[in-house]
């Protein structure tokens, strides 16, 4: 992944603190946070992940002029394409579903806040392989990806693990 | 509010119900939040019909997130260092998740306290869905 720009706005925090349950004042009001520790409104620990929105390439987000993979007339968009475009097109959502999240880590070195523009690149990190226990190879990998701010300090680190199942493709 | 070295003890433990009968719509909140639109999370037609599973479930990152609002409850806010988990179980409409943080050490660190957590958050049935650690800041 790679992300030339993630503003972190005060609006994307505040949905994203909903959508995680969590109502504390620290994550939508300005007032309330000038008078914590902090200061100032933060993200939540997981807000990074939302860098997906800035993602052009991000393959989890359906964009105009290309086929999604999701229901529409029938239960898979790409059901509806003729078969050459098909092919063309199965190489995002065909293996969402085998390509499962493992893991996720991440490491603070401050938390961001509003007025931050950060950007992400990640790193290929580890990559092995386990025996499932329902049979099957399972195929871990690991992606470190480096969000820094607009001075080109490290804000957070973040470190997931994908599993690919050796189960055919779905879709 | 943040935790004091001095009155931390190991094996202490925090928890909290972090969502009671999860909603499809919250699950909908977090892939438009989150921009995670993978219709496994969302759409009951292509998850049952094309994927293969008995119904939509939530994305692991929503558990994830929902978890960290016991962490930063119990260790104040700013106060992470560090937070990772291990996605074990699905989650599913209607479950209810419980959190819990045991404390498994207090250090310092180049002067700095520090309280590493273990975390592991359940479902009703008492299966972990996640499992992970934390370290935060605290006071001396």
């Amino acid at each position: 992944m790679a992300v030339d720009r993630f503003p972190v706005e005060p609006s994307h925090i505040m949905m994203f603190a909903r959508a995680v349950a969590d109502t504390n004042p620290i994550y939508s009001d300005p007032e309330y946070a000038a008078g914590t520790e902090v200061g100032h409104l933060i993200a939540p620990p997981t807000f990074v992940q939302a860098s997906a929105q800035f993602d052009e390439a991000y393959f989890l987000r359906p964009k105009p002029g290309t086929p999604w993979f999701g229901s529409a007339k029938s239960a898979s968009g790409l059901m509806d394409l003729p078969a050459a475009e098909k092919k063309e097109s199965s190489g995002g959502g065909g293996n969402a579903a085998g390509l499962l999240h493992a893991e996720q880590h991440f490491e603070y070195h401050r938390h961001p806040a509003p007025g931050d523009v950060l950007t992400a690149k990640s790193f290929a990190g580890k990559s092995w392989e386990k025996e499932g226990k329902k049979g099957g190879k399972l195929m871990f990998s690991e992606a470190v990806t480096e969000y820094r701010d607009q001075n080109g300090e490290l804000v957070v680190t973040a470190t997931g693990v994908s599993v690919i199942t050796s189960r055919p493709a779905e879709g | 509010m943040a935790l004091k070295a001095s009155a931390l003890s190991v094996g202490q433990e925090f928890s909290d119900v972090v969502v009671d009968n999860l909603s499809r719509t919250q699950i909908v909140m977090y892939a438009g939040a989150s921009g995670d639109y993978n219709p496994v999370h969302t759409d009951n037609e292509f998850v049952t019909k094309v994927a293969g599973y008995p119904g939509v479930f939530a994305h692991g990152m929503l558990s994830m997130g929902l978890t960290g609002r016991l962490l930063t409850d119990t260790v104040g806010d700013g106060r992470l260092t560090k937070y990772g988990v291990r996605f074990v179980k699905q989650v599913w409409p209607g479950d209810t998740l419980t959190a819990k943080a045991t404390v498994a050490a207090i250090r310092e660190d180049n002067g700095e306290h520090l309280v590493d957590l273990d975390v592991v958050t359940t479902n009703q049935n008492g299966d972990a869905v996640i499992t992970g650690s934390a370290t935060a800041r605290i006071d001396p």
